[in-house]
């Protein structure tokens, strides 16, 4: 074993590459329970928003364009499963399970001419001065642009939904959306927003999979990270910068374990595996014995304005 | 899932039109997508062949991405129940559902990949001997690595993947006596960001080859990043897409030949219960162009080994080579015994790292 081969700085460098895919789908899906709906459909806009955003990139040369097309396709899905759910009342869970499969089996009809291509990727940035800072420099400072975005996305949900009057309709839309009705909101077109903005998310955590981390187009290449990015929103109790904590422990871990592997360590890899699962159990069951439990109080409630 | 309903549908569709056109039906089960151009996609090259062979004296039927364990059982029943006369489970993970289910339908003839349970007569199992293409890019990985660390992402603990790292090691080894392995076990055959983790993880420490036993290019497109500095391999297909570099060759999986007979067996009524265990004399693996970023006279070796091994002049396992704890294995020109090939769990003389349980 010789830890001494684990670079502390390219191990944080990568854990923040390999966190971000999943740190902005948990991010939108953060704001879409906010409002009050449970969409399990996570995976299909992500894997969604992956082949858009490779095959936008490929045709135009221009990952920027992918990103910006992987967001809108997958938020134009997402709005298919509002609809079902917001004005039709059909069971969340099953419109979200469906969605999934819908997304999987669509980013596969499209992208079969996509394999085995590569793909246009962003290049890093570098900011004078910041970015030649010794060990924090290469650490922090030399990602690629969307890095960025994904933490600015998280600051940026945290002071909305804190601060801003829209933020508290929309978390009171998601507490009592009869109360919020009988105010006068409209709890339907809060929502449908909600799920809009969560499925843009998803297809950037999506294309930035296929974009820049693999890069490249392969089926079923989001491998359970929408179901992932689902857990932490949990695990975070619903609260933004958790969210952070939560997406860089779980793609920390990953991280971590391959390189105690790569240096040699062998005890313990599994258990290292499995820490962010039996993490979120344990906080499940902390949050519920305080009996304060974060979720929504009507997350994956039907609404209807003559109930 | 949604792919599935509609596979099954064409499935219980296709049986039907079966029964009148007497037509052979041949069935296989997958555990990636056939799009993640490795080892699925090699399988379905072979699927292709059958049909291409046969035209319509044969039919074919598949199922992608099939978890191992109970779901493969269901899946399996259900082929069985659809009309297939043969029925190709391609991952090890299938063993015993393929087992299970032999025994209920002892009229369907089932073909295991990599395993080694023969429970019922109408169970055969096959395998490529991938350890001989194991041996030849391990020559290349040892010539051409310069920070002497070489990886090797590794799916499962089983005796197949042992036997690629070890070959691999070995003729490393050979060309670079100072040549270090680096393993890494990641616990699945596909899933393309743990396997760029995991190429990333070994580059960041130093590894400048790598070598990958799980079935997507994920680690080539990782190697890539590095603009030339670290190079890899094919696995199970030639994923020329990353050539000349970092793909500098590959280990190609040809089931073409292999299919071809079973199917063909089955509609003579030929097929009979066996254990295959090719390799490149039969054509069942090879290695892919070796580019340019190879230096001439190591690409000269390579093809010298690769001609030796076709011949038949040389095993990969060929004495004196000792265990990873120091006990003797195999004597001065002696050849390995398939046998122990096949229940391989343990790491030869040099490897440090242990073999996780």
């Amino acid at each position: 074993m010789d830890l001494s081969s684990i670079n502390p700085v390219l191990l944080v460098a990568s854990l923040m590459v390999s966190a971000t895919p999943i740190l902005f789908a948990a991010i939108g899906e953060l704001v879409v329970e906010k409002a009050g709906v449970l969409n399990l459909g996570v995976e299909g806009m992500m894997i969604t928003g992956a082949i858009v955003g490779f095959a936008v990139a490929v045709t135009t040369s221009s990952p920027l364009l992918g990103f910006a097309a992987a967001a809108l396709a997958s938020a134009v899905l997402s709005l298919s499963f509002g609809v079902l759910t917001q004005y039709l009342l059909s069971n969340q869970v099953a419109t979200g399970l469906g969605l999934t499969l819908v997304g999987l089996g669509l980013s596969s009809l499209i992208g079969r001419p996509y394999e085995g291509i590569k793909s246009p990727t962003l290049p890093d940035i570098h900011i004078p001065v910041i970015s030649d800072l010794p060990v924090v420099g290469p650490m922090l400072f030399q990602h690629d642009i969307m890095v960025y975005v994904s933490i600015a996305l998280v600051a940026g949900v945290w002071g909305f939904l804190k601060y801003s009057r829209l933020g508290l309709i929309l978390r009171a839309v998601g507490e009592s959306h009869d109360a919020a009705h009988a105010l006068g909101y409209k709890v339907v077109r809060v929502r449908m927003a909600a799920i809009f903005f969560g499925g843009a998310c998803a297809g950037l955590g999506g294309a930035y999979l296929s974009l820049v981390r693999v890069p490249q187009w392969t089926e079923g290449m989001t491998a359970g990270a929408g179901w992932i990015a689902l857990a932490i929103v949990v695990f975070a109790s619903w609260r933004p910068w958790r969210v952070l904590i939560g997406a860089y422990l779980f793609g920390g871990i990953t991280v971590l374990q391959l390189n105690l592997q790569a240096a040699g360590l062998q005890f313990g890899v599994e258990y290292l595996s499995m820490s962010p699962y039996v993490i979120t159990i344990l906080v499940l069951v902390v949050i519920s014995a305080r009996g304060a439990h974060g979720a929504p109080a009507s997350l994956g409630r039907p609404f209807h304005a003559s109930s | 899932m949604f792919k599935k309903i509609l596979v099954a549908g064409a499935l219980t569709a296709a049986a039907l039109g079966t029964q009148a056109a007497a037509a052979t039906k041949a069935c296989f089960v997958y555990v990636g997508p056939i799009g993640d151009g490795g080892w699925t996609y090699q399988h379905h090259q072979g699927a292709l062949a059958v049909k291409e062979t046969y035209g319509d004296d044969v039919e074919i039927a598949w199922q992608e991405t099939v978890p191992e364990g109970a779901d493969a059982e269901r899946v399996l029943t259900q082929m069985a129940l659809s009309g297939c006369n043969i029925i190709f489970t391609t991952s090890f993970g299938y063993m015993d559902p393929t087992n299970n289910v032999a025994a209920k339908f002892p009229d369907v003839k089932f073909e295991h990949a990599t395993g080694y349970k023969r429970l019922h007569p109408n169970v055969s199992t096959y395998d490529a001997r991938f350890y001989e293409g194991r041996a030849v890019v391990g020559h290349i990985a040892g010539s051409m690595t310069k920070t002497n660390k070489i990886g090797y992402i590794a799916s499962f603990p089983i005796p197949e993947v042992i036997q690629g790292i070890n070959s691999y090691y070995l003729h490393a080894k050979k060309a670079n006596p100072d040549v270090e392995v680096v393993v890494t076990w990641v616990y699945t055959w596909f899933d393309p960001a743990k396997e760029a983790d995991a190429a990333r993880a070994m580059i960041d420490q130093g590894v400048d080859v790598i070598t990958a036993h799980t079935d997507s290019t994920a680690p080539l497109a990782e190697a890539a990043k590095e603009g030339g500095s670290v190079i890899g391999f094919g696995q199970a297909s030639d994923m020329a897409a990353f050539g000349p570099s970092p793909r500098v060759a590959s280990i190609i999986d040809n089931w073409n030949p292999y299919y071809i007979k079973r199917v063909g067996a089955v509609m003579d009524g030929t097929w009979e219960q066996q254990a295959s265990w090719a390799g490149m004399p039969e054509g069942e693996v090879v290695i892919g162009e070796i580019t340019d970023a190879v230096p001439a006279e190591v690409k000269a070796e390579a093809e010298a080994m690769i001609a030796a091994i076709t011949a038949g002049e040389y095993h990969p396992f060929t004495g004196p080579i000792n265990k990873a704890d120091g006990s003797p294995w195999l004597a001065e020109g002696e050849i390995a015994a398939d046998g122990d090939l096949l229940s391989m769990g343990f790491y030869v003389e040099g490897i440090t790292a242990e073999i996780p349980k």
